[in-house]
């Protein structure tokens, strides 16, 4: 029998506030308190967001697996048990006053103690939103538990990293009483934040800025259409904005000498607390970098994919060939449930009697963990159950030289510039097929590159910095303990056995975490293309929209005219036609990357003045000799596949109708250019309506579901161009047939199923497209 | 006797056997040739030398059309002003290759239409009989008819080509006594007489099948184009044991009694089947001159060096200077005796005995493949279903024998011409390579696809049901064999044909032997040019 503490007794029959409470840390302090002081209640602030604060608890805290021990141990009674100790204040610690109602204030004011664990967490937040959060969150708090008169003890959690990046013994002290860290004015920064995001925001508009981020969203979509083109290029500018904010946060913090934005604002936010507490009794937790679990509530628990699971899983990857750091370095690493058990430690202790103190809850003077030694281990770990790349193969895990930073960042600056490099070199041919396959490996290399840049830049600082965080007062906290308390809250960091918790403990969640191959061989069952193809050629499907030129067949519209054109031509005519088309060729691609539409109102032109019967009569052929002579088999069976399903079949296309006419069995429905004629027989050369292109192909789409009483969700559309974007936006199973580049990196970002479809093999391939010397042109040409 | 019995001229055919000094054998390998040493003793056989041509094949035309055989009366006396009168004519599938200038219907029809202008007939059209094929382009019926004939005809209309999926365009002429339904095109059905050009390259055109099968549609072909006939017809070379000769028969039987008048003409070849050129070919390796040789050798390395694509624009290119040797006309059936007996004369070579392994080089083309690709099915059509039936009594192959086919059956397909092949390659026979299984399974879905359909008739395309018939051609074969290996084709399709792949012929033989033992008889079918096989 375990001695029993007094630390559950303490806290019983108070109800203690907890923020953050749907992050890593605080999910676990509030599992931690309903199981192990049975007494306490819990209030949690907690943002509202769509569904309501008490909806997110349920959601976001209560079904997290951190919940399963305790679920087990009170079996039924557990729904009953944290609905009648779980209260919920909707507040938002980045809005003064909390943003709490009167009930929220009310709640406030019954608690005795405040753990305050809300955070920007992430290390690349950007600087406004960091400041909100990590800086003037604290004193939020403190100024609410001021107005609510409740005097209840504040536990602010902050981060050991307050210390910046500077080498020595880092002290539990507040910041005014070490020698760490600028002291610069917080209000000033606050103010300099506040404004880098107008100034981003007015930057962001600027005409060359917005010309910019046009020629890059067309650039990545091409002529996909008006909507969809404002929509890429408002998302440039908003990710422009945020990139320049985490930006001005990085730079600004490291001029200072924090590694990053969230050590920058949460030393100042201390600073801002201890100006702002007024009579609120304070006690600052910093915690150094927060892992998995060491024991509770299991062994390896963890939330979210954090800081050094993503660097670990790429290096298990093989992708982060390299990775700067010092190896006689400490990486301080701290299990989640220590830092839990310290904080429930500090609430039931009590504020300290002479004013606001520090804890740090770290691992680095007490049982330090080397960074060779932490590398060691994890090239071991994947050495011994390694990750298995797409092959089913194993992969093997780089040796780290450990590099300073300097070097490992311009070697992934020249790979980025390689990359990039080859990146407009592929783009600006135009490749379909196998070869559009190159530009998706260019892009996920691209990323690569940019993921290992980025942990880098963000991490880097974290494996090179040699401040050691003294855990004096900690210790006496724990010596101070009962022994029952002891054992059921431990948080010396001298019981952590670092080979048993990385390899058996971190390491494994992590994996599990991130859903990697961990098994060799081939993926049993259907692959990924078959389990797409059965979605697509599902009963439950409505309809099935195609695309023509290089969806069904490899030709265009150039072609069928150049065919029609040349069909009665003599020799030496259509030798001048075709040097003329040819000489052509190049404008006219321009022009059709950059217009679909203007391109078609162009060039249908050309038939001002053909007469229509005589055209009607060489389609008949048009269709043998190109259409059909250039089909991709595959397509056209999956038209009758869908058919003989019961799917209606929808053909979209620019081309003419009289083009396509001889495709009518295949298709319900045809939408297709068409040209108007005159008196005397012949076209005039002008579209009958706008053609069929871009945004319009949604439009018509969703006009066709809606007459017919059809579903998008439940259809299908085929296309092989960015510019066919919309109509496979609008349909909820888009397939990509041979993409071109931008569309296959669309598709391969959105896990879009992808056909590559062939024409006939060993088939006719003429030179060409010019009509065959018909017998009119033979009794004319020289013999 | 009528003067278009001419004399033989060339020598009968020959069976070799192969000894130490005999040279390597040519073996036909699609659009080229493989030169292979055959293991001592096995046997070669050779097509008769071409037998002598008429030497005025208009005269003889004219002699046939005027003095008929059978129950018939001459030609003009059938002739009368205001009838209705439809020329029927052999599609694109022969002869083969497709014959030099002036083609034989382009000789025949030219006198059939001049009588008929003597006798004032006027309500004429050419109809050409393709049954499921694919249509003729206009450029292939130029060179069938000839200039005058097609500016005379085309451009009004009255050349027109059989439409077996017309409805409106078909007469159901009622059932023969097996229950076998006879539609036949309505124009020629309601036409006061039907004129039938045949050219009879093997033993198995022309009689009955002309009109009964060239002229039918779908619901009347699927009673004898199906796996029970094919495999009771031994072979359908031979008229005496072919079910599908038998069932023609009642349905010719159904289009008499329903008052039908056909006035056939059948027209023989010579097997003179490659121009000085390629004269090599029709020659006995042991004989061939320094001349023989160089061109051999000069083919042989240039074609080594051209690109697929090009090498089947020269083969297709090549037109036969096959000669006729004899016309008839009148009575179907009286005239379809006399012509079986002048193909034998040019056709029939005396075999003692079957073999255990029977090899084979398959050429560039087929019945099915003119101007066009030969795919994968037609490779096993033309070795299973034509070369393998080229006999009479028993096959040349034992029962559980193999046969080895040289061809490189590339995995490759006329867009156009075959599209449902290309579908029947990748659906039906990845699923299963049994004639009855696809028959029951798949054949009526392929048959009645409305695209298909649509490419037959708007296109030229073969018909829906097309590649099964190919495969049924193969029944007998299948069902008869022991094994079938393919030297030198791309593995994938011969596997996808449920053959094996064997890259020499070495090898091919070596594998031949786990099924037929050790040492076995071998035989090589020296064609084309054609032969008939009187295996004994």
């Amino acid at each position: 029998m375990v001695e029993k503490g007094v630390i559950a007794d303490d806290l019983a029959g108070r109800r203690i506030a907890v923020t953050g409470s749907t992050g890593f840390l605080g999910t676990a302090i509030v599992e931690r308190l309903l199981r192990s002081v049975p007494g306490c209640e819990v209030a949690l602030l907690i943002r509202p967001g769509r569904r309501g604060a008490a909806d997110r608890v349920r959601r976001e805290i209560l079904r997290n697996d951190c919940f399963d021990r305790l679920r087990r141990e009170l079996g039924d009674r557990f729904d009953a048990e944290v609905a009648r100790r779980i209260t919920t204040m909707a507040g938002d610690v980045s809005v003064d006053g909390l943003g709490l109602d009167d009930e929220g204030r009310a709640l406030l004011a019954s608690c005795e103690v405040v753990i305050h664990s809300a955070a920007a967490v992430s290390f690349d937040s950007p600087l406004d939103s960091a400041v909100e959060i990590n800086l003037l969150g604290a004193s939020r708090v403190a100024q609410a538990i001021t107005e609510s008169g409740s005097g209840a003890h504040l536990v602010a959690v902050s981060t050991a990293y307050v210390a910046g990046t500077r080498r020595g013994a880092s002290p539990e002290r507040v910041l005014p009483e070490t020698p760490f860290a600028a002291s610069v004015d917080w209000r000033t920064e606050v103010a300099a934040a506040r404004r880098a995001r107008a100034d981003a925001d007015a930057e962001s508009r600027r005409p060359e800025r917005l010309a910019g981020f046009h020629k890059q969203a067309r650039s990545e979509l091409g002529g996909a259409g008006v909507p969809l083109l404002a929509e890429k290029t408002e998302r440039l500018r908003e990710d422009w904005v945020k990139a320049s904010l985490v930006e001005a946060g990085r730079s600004r913090a490291q001029s200072l000498g924090w590694p990053d934005a969230y050590a920058y604002t949460k030393a100042l936010g201390e600073r801002a607390l201890l100006q702002n507490r007024g009579d609120v009794p304070v006690t600052i937790v910093r915690p150094s970098i927060i892992e998995s679990a060491l024991h509770e509530p299991f062994p390896g628990w963890i939330r979210g994919f954090r800081m050094a699971e993503p660097v670990i899983i790429s290096y298990a990857r093989g992708l982060l060939k390299e990775f700067p750091g010092i190896p006689e370095g400490t990486v301080d690493v701290i299990p989640v449930d220590l830092v839990v058990a310290a904080i429930i430690a500090v609430a039931a202790a009590g504020p300290a009697p002479e004013g606001p103190s520090v804890y740090q809850v770290a691992s680095g003077s007490r049982n330090p963990l080397k960074y060779r030694r932490l590398v060691n281990l994890v090239h071991d770990y994947f050495t011994d159950h390694p990750l298995y790349d797409t092959a089913g193969q194993p992969i093997v895990v780089p040796e780290w030289s450990f590099p300073g930073r300097g070097r490992v960042l311009r070697q992934l600056q020249r790979a980025t510039k390689a990359v990039a490099l080859a990146e407009k070199a592929v783009g600006a041919v135009p490749l379909r097929g196998q070869q559009a396959a190159w530009t998706t490996k260019l892009d996920e290399r691209r990323t690569e590159v940019d993921r290992a840049r980025t942990y880098v830049e963000l991490y880097g600082a974290y494996a090179e910095t040699e401040a050691i965080f003294q855990v004096d007062r900690l210790l006496v906290l724990f010596e101070g303990l009962e022994p029952g308390d002891q054992d059921a809250f431990a948080f010396d960091p001298a019981i952590i056995d670092w080979d048993h918790f990385v390899h058996g403990v971190h390491l494994p969640s992590v994996v599990e975490h991130a859903r990697v191959r961990t098994t060799p061989g081939r993926r049993a069952g259907p692959s990924r293309f078959d389990r797409g193809k059965r979605a697509i050629l599902s009963p439950d499907r409505h309809f099935a929209a195609f695309d023509l030129e290089n969806t069904l067949i490899a030709s265009n519209v150039v072609e069928s005219y150049s065919w029609l054109a040349t069909r009665h031509l003599s020799g030496d005519d259509r030798a001048r036609f075709t040097a003329r088309m040819l000489r052509e060729g190049p404008r006219l691609l321009a022009l059709d990357r950059r217009d679909r539409g203007d391109f078609l109102r162009h060039f249908y032109r050309r038939y001002d003045g053909a007469p229509v019967d005589r055209i009607e009569e060489d389609a008949r052929e048009l269709f043998t000799q190109l259409i059909l002579t250039k089909s991709f088999p595959a397509g056209m069976r999956r038209v009758r596949e869908h058919k003989a399903l019961g799917h209606r079949t929808v053909l979209i296309t620019g081309a003419l109708s009289f083009v396509v006419e001889p495709l009518r069995p295949l298709f319900d429905e045809i939408v297709s250019a068409s040209l108007g004629q005159r008196a005397d027989g012949t076209y005039n050369g002008e579209l009958q309506q706008g053609p069929p292109t871009g945004e319009a192909r949604a439009l018509i789409l969703m006009d066709y579901a809606a007459a017919e009483n059809l579903s998008l969700e439940e259809s299908v559309a085929y296309a092989d161009s960015a510019s066919d974007l919309p109509m496979l936006e609008v349909v909820g199973h888009p397939v990509a047939v041979n993409p071109e580049a931008k569309l296959a990196a669309v598709a391969r970002k959105r896990g879009w199923h992808v056909e590559r479809w062939t024409k006939s093999p060993g088939g006719p391939r003429p030179l060409l497209p010019i009509g065959p010397l018909g017998p009119h042109a033979l009794r004319g040409a020289p013999r | 006797m009528a003067p278009n019995n001419s004399v033989r001229h060339g020598r009968p055919g020959f069976v070799l056997e192969v000894d130490r000094s005999t040279p390597p054998t040519l073996f036909w390998h699609g659009e080229g040739f493989r030169l292979e040493k055959l293991p001592v003793g096995s046997r070669v056989i050779y097509a008769p030398e071409p037998v002598t041509a008429l030497k005025d094949p208009d005269g003889a035309i004219r002699h046939a059309l005027l003095n008929p055989l059978g129950d018939s009366k001459p030609l003009p006396d059938l002739l009368t002003p205001g009838m209705k009168l439809t020329i029927c004519f052999d599609d694109i599938s022969l002869p083969l290759p497709p014959m030099q200038k002036p083609d034989i219907r382009q000789m025949v029809i030219e006198a059939v239409l001049d009588l008929a202008a003597e006798a004032g007939v006027d309500d004429v059209v050419l109809l050409a009989a393709l049954a499921l094929h694919r249509r003729m382009t206009d450029a292939e019926l130029r060179h069938a008819l000839g200039d005058r004939v097609f500016d005379a005809f085309a451009p009004s209309g009255l050349l027109q080509q059989h439409d077996a999926e017309d409805p409106s365009k078909l007469m159901h002429l009622g059932a023969t006594e097996a229950g076998e339904d006879v539609e036949i095109n309505r124009r020629a059905a309601e036409s006061d007489l039907i004129v039938y050009v045949n050219i009879n390259l093997v033993a198995m055109d022309g009689g009955w099948k002309s009109t009964a099968t060239g002229l039918s549609s779908y619901k009347s072909l699927r009673h004898h184009h199906n796996v029970k006939t094919m495999q009771h017809s031994r072979s359908f070379m031979d008229q005496h044991r072919s079910e599908l000769h038998s069932s023609n028969w009642r349905m010719g039987k159904v289009i008499k009694d329903a008052g039908i008048k056909v006035f056939q003409i059948e027209t023989t070849l010579n097997n003179d089947t490659f121009p000085d050129s390629f004269d090599f070919l029709q020659k006995r390796e042991w004989e061939w001159g320094p001349r023989d040789r160089a061109s051999f050798l000069a083919v042989s390395k240039t074609l080594d060096r051209t690109p697929d694509r090009l090498k089947r624009g020269i083969f297709h290119g090549i037109k036969a200077p096959h000669r006729m040797t004899s016309v008839q006309a009148g009575e179907v059936e009286a005239v379809h005796a006399v012509t079986t007996e002048n193909v034998y004369r040019q056709q029939l070579v005396q075999v003692e005995g079957q073999t255990d392994v029977l090899t084979m080089g398959l050429p560039y083309i087929s019945p099915y493949n003119v101007n066009s690709i030969m795919n994968p099915i037609l490779v096993a059509c033309l070795g299973l279903g034509y070369f393998f039936n080229l006999y009479r009594n028993k096959p040349l192959v034992r029962e559980g024998g193999v046969v080895i086919m040289s061809h490189p059956t590339p995995w490759a397909f006329h867009p156009v011409h075959h599209p449902s092949y290309i579908d029947f390659f990748e659906q039906v026979l990845s699923e299963t390579t049994d004639p009855l299984e696809m028959e029951s399974k798949f054949e009526e879905q392929f048959a009645t696809d409305p695209w298909y359909i649509h490419l037959y008739r708007t296109s030229y395309a073969y018909h829906g049901v097309h590649p099964f018939y190919m495969w049924y051609w193969c029944a007998h074969a299948l069902q008869h064999l022991g094994g079938v290996i393919i030297v030198g084709g791309d593995p994938r399709s011969v596997r996808r044909l449920g053959f094996k792949p064997a890259s020499t012929l070495r090898d091919a033989l070596e594998m031949a032997e786990d099924v037929v033992g050790r040492d076995p008889s071998i035989t090589h079918l020296h064609n084309p040019p054609l032969f008939l096989a009187d295996v004994r």
